[in-house]
């Protein structure tokens, strides 16, 4: 076995046992991504001699008896993290060689905890978007079909994990990105509550929705990944003061006592049959492991995208405001004028996704339309937050797919940004209530296409999410399937 | 035709508190550009901002002190806009639950006082600064103030004169001195104020079309002003032609206001909540702490001054027309006991070096300046000594004891030394002696003037006055 096809917790252990070195273990990811990138594509900058420097680092503190707890482990983290010692693009031209002057506080948790960060991955420009075609450099592919979408807008972030080119990785979703390029491409990736982990350092999307999370090759990395980037940061207001626990405790076996809520509004029209089947297969391994399965409602889930793409708009146009060319990142050099240079930095920084939302939010947040955009879509937001605390007096938490398809081909979606909005009607609902949410493998297409399976949960219950998620992953026995790599 | 003025004033006060409104960079006036910034304040991607608490207290301070009511809730909301010294491209500032709404302040002008209303206060923070360079084709940016807290204080339009204006603009900017919740200065841009200034004819209850005047960095420059503008809109309206809605600088040089240049949008800042701070709540409890923290205020303060120290009003406004000032005045009552005394004597010698607001910069301390005066009340120096000595204590802010012993300047109360100088005088001015005798008795006036020519002043005058009745009176030998 190669070290790199390894998961996080075992690669830890062959290190702590002295097996293996970081060096060997960084190279081993070093030379897999060599091999696998240019059918992938899920990196947009590889840091080879930083990640190697840092393994000799990892090695000696290993020696010297001082090992974090992700010490020596090569890790890779999506592209709108911000990081001292790599470039940080979000996918954007207007931020092609920003290098941020600090560090995110996940990065910096997890350089504490001693991992190593290999690279900045692809995702969709500014996290807009669902398939990663709008990343400004290179557009992922699905590791287990050529030429179909790995989804987005982390989409680097599953890639690397479904190709074995980092132990785990970090993404952020702000209406499903962590969740939807998971199931897409067969990985574990979870959303944790709204201010369960530290924004600070993640460029802003949507700041009332966004949220980073880990993409991991199984539940127990992803419950490792918790434990290291998890927590209250005097730097984020919005972070909250809630003590973290070993999320590795929750991880046992059986759900006794547990109550599964499934919403119908979760499989109405649209969603694919073989989709359906293997998520209402997942649920029955779910009974037998010991959980209650009960129906629920989530009456007002039909007004989640309509709500979220006013919401997320317009947070985005006032967050992106700052990208003018005055301070940092690309600037037009033949302009005239302030108002020519910030229009014509503008014009040719941002991509079409990002203009179009930046658009839509500033008509959302305009005199005039105020009130019947911005300010209704809040109020329907707070009734969509009333539904869920109504389901979970009633269970624990509620499963559902993840996506309405598996992955499409690259391009086919691409001129039409309605059909890619109404794809992520499963996810936002998350994002909007705060709420956790994961997804876990479940099965696969006929095609060989992975589907997952959406758990979600109370506020600061990740520990429910990753104990059913482990659940299922013990049952569905598809945790060895790999993609065909070369 | 009669016009009647309505002005209403926007004040923004810059909080003292150490470190800015949303990072810990100083707010420390005059540094290095660029020097006082840090990631949050330059608007870097990914940053979010965590909001100082003074600036809340400082806020509900002031809102306690103009009786304004404090919304428990408080929202930070965005006023979206694009300029060069504004990093994220939006201003955090507050826009539907500001900090306090609806209070007021009693103003003073001719004698007649009035309520002026107060619609909001907000808290806010400061952009940076834009620095054109000379013969230079680029702007440069500062951002050091970027992120300096402000208070931004709306009055209702009921200012109805420029002397009500610049009487309520001193009136807050005294209020946020006892505060000490800004430093005040004018100058530096730590205290600025913009005015709408509308006319409409007597009577009428409609407001006329106002212009908004910017760039009055003074009590003076905001008088002038408004005067102006007054002027103005009155020729406008009196030749029947409409005022402008416009935004106009006052011009210093010129002494007028002059439109301001580029051309004027019609901003929408597309405010909405800003999602990375959460609601601001304050409870009965913080309120009250802040209420027992308040020092007494300008206005108590007078009221207390008159009946306290048994001073006319005239007084007892200016002795607290700053906190300094006021402290002064009863740091040196502590040790002498006439307070209308020192009260002329401050009002005269002192206020005529240092402002109210520039007390602290005086060398005299107040008990010095009480011993002065008790020098005086004891016979040691006369008043107009008095003076000499205290213009060197202005200058070395020696003891006044020390200033007399060492020029000396003792006062001459040694009947005997004085009466031969006394009996020389007589002898010397028959004429005037002559005219004294006649009932002329005004004149003693003059001999004292010159027993004070010849002691330099130190001579007793109660003992000279009494020495040359004597003499005179006495007629010639
Ligand atoms: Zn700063």
């Amino acid at each position: 076995m190669e070290f790199f096809s390894l998961t996080l917790a075992q690669a830890k252990k062959q290190l702590e046992l002295g097996n293996i070195t970081s060096v060997q273990l960084t190279e081993s990811i070093l030379s897999r991504i060599a091999a696998v990138e240019p059918r992938v594509k899920a990196f947009i900058t590889l840091d080879r001699d930083g990640a190697l420097a840092q393994a000799e680092a990892a090695d000696r503190q290993r020696r010297a008896g001082v090992a974090g707890e992700l010490c020596g482990l090569p890790l890779a983290v999506k592209d709108v993290l911000c990081t001292s010692t790599m470039r940080t693009t979000c996918g954007s031209k207007i931020l092609e060689n920003f290098v941020p002057p600090y560090d995110a506080t996940v990065i910096k948790k997890l350089k504490d905890a001693g991992a190593i960060i290999v690279g900045k991955l692809a995702m969709d420009e500014f996290a807009m978007g669902s398939t990663c075609e709008n990343c400004a450099y290179n557009v992922p592919e699905n590791p287990w079909k050529p030429g179909y979408v790995a989804g987005g807008s982390s989409g680097g972030s599953a890639v690397a994990m479904a190709a074995d080119e980092s132990l785990a990785s970090l993404g952020s979703d702000t209406g499903g990105s962590i969740r939807q390029p998971a199931s897409l491409c067969g990985v574990v990736g979870m959303k944790p509550t709204y201010g369960r982990v530290s924004r600070y350092g993640l460029v802003a999307f949507a700041s009332s929705l966004d949220q980073v999370g880990p993409l991991t090759k199984d539940v127990r990395d992803c419950a490792l990944m918790m434990n290291v980037i998890s927590g209250h940061d005097q730097r984020d207001a919005t972070s909250v003061d809630t003590p973290v626990p070993d999320y590795t405790a929750a991880l046992q076996d059986g759900l006794k006592g547990v109550r599964i809520g499934v919403p119908p509004e979760y499989f109405s029209q649209g969603l694919d049959p073989e989709v359906e089947q293997v998520v209402r297969t997942g649920i029955e391994m779910l009974r037998e492991a010991g959980a209650e399965i009960k129906e629920v409602s989530l009456p007002h889930t039909e007004y989640c995208v309509a709500v979220y793409y006013l919401i997320a708009p317009a947070e985005a146009s006032s967050n992106l405001a700052r990208y003018d060319g005055v301070r940092y990142g690309y600037r037009a050099g033949d302009a005239d004028s302030l108002v020519e240079m910030y229009s014509k930095t503008r014009s040719r920084g941002f991509g079409d996704e990002v203009k179009r939302r930046v658009l839509i939010g500033t008509y959302a947040l305009s005199a005039g339309y105020y009130d019947a955009y911005y300010k209704k879509a809040s109020r329907v937001r707070t009734l969509i937050r009333d539904d869920f605390k109504t389901v979970f007096d009633q269970c624990d938490l509620v499963v559902s797919p993840v996506t309405p398809t598996p992955a499409w081909m690259i391009g086919e979606k691409a001129d039409d940004p309605l059909a890619l909005y109404l794809s992520d009607i499963l996810t936002i609902s998350a994002n909007l209530a705060g709420i956790p949410g994961l997804s876990v493998p479940a099965g696969f297409s006929g095609s060989g296409l992975p589907i997952g399976m959406q758990m979600q949960a109370a506020h600061f219950n990740e520990e429910v999410l990753l104990r059913a998620a482990w659940n299922l992953e013990l049952r569905a026995g598809i945790k060895d399937r790999k993609p065909e790599l070369g | 035709m009669e016009f009647e003025t309505v002005i209403g004033l926007e004040i923004h006060a810059q909080m003292k508190t150490r470190s800015k409104i949303f990072c810990g960079c100083s707010t420390e006036f005059g540094a290095p550009p660029n020097t006082h910034v840090c990631p949050v304040c330059l608007g870097m991607p990914g940053v979010l901002p965590v909001l100082n608490r003074q600036v809340v207290e400082n806020a509900i301070k002031l809102a306690l002190a103009t009786e304004l009511t404090i919304n428990r809730e408080n929202r930070f909301a965005r006023k979206n806009y694009f300029y060069p010294d504004l990093p994220k491209g939006y201003q955090i500032s507050q826009f539907e639950l500001p900090i306090a709404e609806h209070g007021r302040v009693e103003i003073e002008v001719d004698g007649a006082r009035r309520w002026i209303g107060i619609t909001r206060a907000h808290m806010e923070e400061d952009a940076g600064k834009l620095i054109h360079a000379e013969h230079e084709p680029e702007s440069y940016v500062d951002l050091n103030r970027a992120g300096t807290p402000l208070l931004e204080i709306v009055s209702e339009p009921d200012l109805r004169s420029p002397d009500e204006a610049v009487a309520y603009l001193k009136k807050i900017h005294a209020i946020v001195r006892y505060l000490d919740i800004s430093d005040g200065n004018m100058q530096e841009g730590s205290f600025r104020c913009d005015a709408n200034i509308s006319l409409r004819p007597m009577g009428r209850q409609e407001f006329g079309i106002r212009t908004e005047l910017k760039n009055m960095n003074s009590f003076k420059n905001v008088q002038l002003a408004l005067e102006y503008e007054v002027r103005r809109q009155r020729d406008v309206l009196l030749d029947g032609g409409e005022v402008v809605q416009e935004t106009l600088l006052w011009n210093p040089d010129k002494n007028r206001t002059e439109p301001m240049r580029g051309k004027e949008e019609a901003h929408d800042y597309r405010y909405f909540p800003d999602p990375d701070l959460p609601p601001v709540f304050i409870d009965e409890e913080w309120i009250e702490r802040m209420r027992a923290s308040l020092p007494e205020l300008p206005d108590p303060r007078r009221q207390r001054f008159m009946t306290a120290f048994d001073l006319p009003a005239y007084d007892a406004g200016i002795l607290t027309a700053s906190r300094e000032l006021a402290d002064y005045f009863e740091t040196a009552c502590a040790t002498y006991d006439q307070p209308k005394k020192l009260s002329n004597w401050i009002g005269t010698e002192l206020l005529r070096e240092y402002g109210p607001e520039r007390i602290g910069e005086c060398p005299v301390r107040p008990e010095s300046l009480a011993r002065l005066l008790i020098m005086i009340e004891e016979g040691a120096i006369s008043g107009k000594i008095a003076k000499t000595v205290f213009a060197a204590m202005l200058e070395s802010g020696t003891e006044p004891d020390v200033i007399v012993k060492e020029k000396g300047l003792v006062q001459m109360s040694d009947e005997g030394a004085l009466q031969a100088l006394v009996q020389e005088i007589v002898a010397v001015n028959p004429a005037q002696a002559q005219q004294f005798r006649d009932g002329k008795t005004k004149v003693l006036g003059f001999f004292v003037g010159q027993l004070m020519q010849k002691t330099k002043g130190q001579a007793n005058p109660q003992i000279a006055n009494k020495l040359f009745r004597q003499a005179l009176a006495a007629g010639p030998e």
